[in-house]
């Protein structure tokens, strides 16, 4: 292969320099991108990649410093300037119309001559498809599509726009393992065609797989670029942190392992009268994390939104032992008020943080009432406790934030999620369930909470983990259920489980969903569990 | 009786399909404007104003400038409404919601007090009426379906074209397509490169300077010049009517009709009392609120409001 130095450069930064009010996003940056190479920008949350790469997309534009495109400079003041320079961006959060087809999204914004025709533009989609091993149906609706066909029509799109730069934003956030290989696939083949890759992630071992290069921020600022050959997980950490870090979960051994929850034939439809649960029956015990692996939308939050007690049930059993006692409490159809008057203690860390988990606009200290207010006496609100709980979370989980009063949203997303765990923490809870908690966090950040799901662990809570990176399930986790449209299809141990067989099974069960009959979950089940050790069945 | 009841459902509809497809073209943006009535009465104001400034002055010597004019104006006058309409929400990021019901109480005051600067000599006005309200002379000639059909004024038939040109626009060029990208998800449009803020601006203006012809139309042709304070019922009933249709400009030909039927259908019942007209006249929001439940049990996505309606966009919002 071309040695990489040798290769034309595409995209050069000069002294790039951004702020936003008072902090700087990106600070004299300076780095190259060169024709036919897959660049990984890495760097933890807040260092300033999205708001980098936004700034040669045109979405922001910078403060000081030139980009040069093709050795020419290049001003790029809005995103149709830079599809003039042939630069497309992919966003984390898809930019799409719901209600539009595939090719209307396709065509959305282009400037063409000639009249408006939706059918030639579902030729030229086919055809760029075709080139690159896509598959896409140009007349199919966004809302009818899954996330992965979601990520080709934002890819098609860009390529529709003659991009042969394109950037990608945590392009394998939502995939399976197996779908990622096949974006990898593409990857690879555009970048042989001399198109430029820019990928933006926070997986080590997807940057080590897929990328030429490894662009490193820290804190807004341009550390290094090193040839992936050169490199490994441990020096790249330590370029992103500027610190050595330790990247390992400890998982100690169960400890006094006990059943603490019963969770037995659960059925649930949602409001279109899909099932989203299929006969769902586990146990969580304390001492243990048990970690749900599954496709984004297999049931995992109707899962633990039943737990919680949000969320209709056909049927089903929900059970809780009591630790104290050993008496057995249903929570089946009880509201959360129910719940916790029952003298169950519940702690639950919705995926969606700022819509279930806390309130945006309130404050730390206002959320943290949000757990306590049935607790006061008098009609006025008593925030001493509240205050004081908020300055202690502040304080151990290292939340940075502006001050106690600062509304929640205007905090950074790995700040939220331990401000919303502490709080959940705090209530000294015996079943934690924490949907994505890593989501959108930095590598740090994310092995604190890690650690933190892990010591309630030792505390002997029964901990049920909803996870989307298969590799920290496979450390985190003493047993891994996989969720597959609303079925079990199987309960690993943690300690034995393979990734592509979590793969296999998350997958394997979809495709199968149409012709499969009601009671095949059971034969699934038992087919899938390795030797008994998982034990599905109390 | 039922010609008779049917042409006058026709003629009255237009100001309702002017409302709708003006409020269906600035909600297509994102827009929820509530400023309606208010806009359509500010509108209807200033041509009348126009109207009677143009009678006083060149007298009614060259009768299409008797309409073209005042159209132009109340266009023009509504198109201003839509402008700070835009401005509050868009540029000074205020309510939605807030803004709307503003413009309607602001609009509705500010018409009124336009009017009664001519109130004196208010009358002369309806002399200008007789031009809008024929525009077939054979009309009569041809029975039921002439007098149903062809006994209106030139508005009722620009309201119907309209109507069609802006479902054309909205679901088959590329404007309508950008356009509805910027209702449903600002956020995309802006990264494809298209202008949130000047397509909002322009839906906006157009869609209210369209509104406002409806109340022009409702004074000068529905009235036979003589102004009365209904505009702003007929204003909701216009928003109302955008729910009915689903958003839909097409639909709103025939939903608007069905409103004017409803509206007068009290009339054309001998022996009820007042309360029961009242109640007869409910009926086109009764039948709203029922395409609201229909529409909420099917839970379809194609019949749904734009997604992003009500909500301001500002991108660098994270």
């Amino acid at each position: 292969m071309e040695k990489i130095e040798n290769k034309p450069i595409a995209i050069q930064l000069k002294g790039i320099t951004k702020t936003f009010g008072n902090v700087s996003a990106n600070k004299d940056v300076t780095m190259d991108v060169r024709r036919g190479e897959i660049l990984a920008v890495l760097g933890e949350n807040g260092s300033g990649k999205t708001t980098l790469m936004n700034m040669i997309a045109g979405i922001y534009y910078p403060d000081e410093g030139q980009i040069f495109v093709n050795g020419e400079e290049a001003v790029i003041r809005s995103p149709q300037d830079a599809f003039r320079h042939g630069i497309g961006m992919i966003h984390q959060h898809f930019k799409l119309v719901d209600v539009f087809t595939a090719a209307q999204n396709i065509v959305l914004g282009v400037r063409e001559k000639g009249r408006y025709k939706l059918k030639d533009a579902n030729e030229r989609v086919f055809e760029i498809a075709e080139k690159y091993g896509f598959h896409i149906d140009p007349e199919k609706k966004v809302y009818e599509m899954s996330v992965s066909e979601k990520q080709t029509v934002e890819i098609v799109k860009v390529l529709y726009r003659g991009a042969d730069i394109l950037i990608l934003d945590e392009p394998t956030a939502v995939l399976t393992p197996q779908e990622t290989e096949k974006l990898f696939d593409v990857l690879r083949r555009m970048r042989d065609d001399g198109k430029s890759i820019i990928i933006i992630t926070h997986k080590l071992n997807e940057v080590l797989e897929i990328s030429d290069r490894v662009a490193v921020l820290r804190k807004g600022e341009y550390v290094g670029t090193v040839e992936t050959a050169e490199t490994n997980e441990l020096a790249l950490t330590e370029m992103m942190v500027g610190k050595k870090v330790s990247l390992n979960i400890e998982r100690t051994e169960p400890e006094n392992s006990c059943d603490r929850l019963f969770v037995a034939h659960l059925n649930c439809r949602d409001r279109e009268g899909v099932k989203k649960l299929d006969d769902v029956t586990f146990t969580a015990r304390a001492g243990e994390i048990l970690g749900i692996a599954g496709i984004a939308g297999s049931g995992q939050r109707e899962l633990l939104e039943a737990i919680a007690g949000l969320q209709h049930l056909e049927s089903g059993e929900i059970t809780y032992i009591d630790p104290e006692s050993g008496e057995e409490v249903n929570l089946r159809d009880k509201t959360p008020m129910q719940i916790r008057e029952l003298g169950v203690r519940l702690s639950f860390v919705p995926e969606d943080r700022l819509g279930m988990g806390l309130v945006g606009n309130m404050d730390i200290v206002d959320n943290m009432m949000l757990r306590s207010y049935g607790k006061g006496k008098s009609i006025f609100l008593d925030r001493k406790d509240p205050k004081k709980l908020a300055e202690n979370i502040i304080e151990s989980l290292e939340v940075v934030t502006p001050g106690l009063h600062t509304p929640v949203r205007r905090l950074s997303g790995g700040n939220v999620q331990k401000v919303l765990v502490g709080r959940e923490i705090a209530s000294t809870p015996t079943v934690l369930m924490a949907a994505y908690p890593v989501r959108g966090l930095d590598i740090n950040s994310s092995y604190t909470i890690y650690n933190l799901l892990t010591k309630q662990k030792e505390n002997g809570v029964a901990v049920i983990f909803v996870g989307e990176d298969l590799d920290v399930l496979i450390e985190l986790c003493d047993r891994i259920l996989v969720i597959g449209s609303g079925r079990v299809a199987g309960i690993l141990d943690g300690r034995t489980a393979k990734k592509e067989e979590i793969g296999l099974l998350m997958t394997g069960s979809r495709e199968n969903t149409g012709a499969a009959a009601e009671n095949e979950a059971e034969e699934n089940l038992e087919e899938n569990i390795p030797d008994g050790k998982g034990g599905a069945h109390e | 009786m039922i010609v008779g009841f049917l042409s006058s459902a026709i003629r009255l509809s237009a100001t309702f399909l002017y409302g709708s497809t003006g409020e269906i073209i600035t909600e297509k943006s994102g827009h929820l404007n509530l400023g309606v009535p208010g806009i359509m009465s500010v509108g209807a104001a200033l041509g009348c104003l126009c109207e009677y400034y143009l009678l006083k002055s060149i007298g009614t010597s060259v009768p299409f400038l008797l309409i073209l004019l005042p159209l132009l104006v109340t266009f023009a006058g509504g198109a201003l409404m839509g402008l700070l309409y835009s401005f509050l929400t868009v540029s000074l990021r205020a309510n939605q919601n807030v803004t709307g019901l503003a413009m309607t109480t602001f609009g509705v005051g500010l018409a009124g007090y336009l009017i009664n600067s001519i109130k004196a000599q208010m009358a002369i006005i309806t002399r200008a009426s007789k031009y809008y309200t024929t525009l077939f002379p054979f009309a009569d000639k041809l029975g039921w379906f002439g007098e149903i059909f062809l006994s209106h004024g030139i508005l009722v038939y620009l309201a119907i074209a309209v109507a069609i040109v802006a479902q054309i626009v909205l679901n088959k060029t590329r404007i309508g397509l950008n356009l509805r990208a910027v209702g449903e998800n600002p956020a995309t449009a802006d990264a494809v490169g298209i202008n949130v803020t000047l397509y909002r601006y322009a839906a906006t203006c157009i869609g209210c300077g369209i509104s406002s012809i409806g109340g022009l139309f409702c004074i000068m042709d529905y009235m036979g010049g003589n102004w009365e304070y209904i505009l702003e019922v007929f204003g909701w009933l216009s928003i109302a009517l955008v729910i009915f249709t689903l958003w839909r400009p097409a639909l709103s030909i025939l939903g608007s009709i069905i409103f004017g039927a409803l509206y007068i259908a009290s009339s054309y019942i001998s022996g009820i009392t007042f309360a029961q007209i009242e109640l007869i006249r409910m009926l086109p929001y009764v039948v709203t609120i029922v395409v609201l439940i229909i529409t909420s049990i099917i839970n379809s996505r194609e019949t749904q409001p734009p997604a992003n309606l009500g909500l301001n966009y500002f991108r660098e919002d994270r």
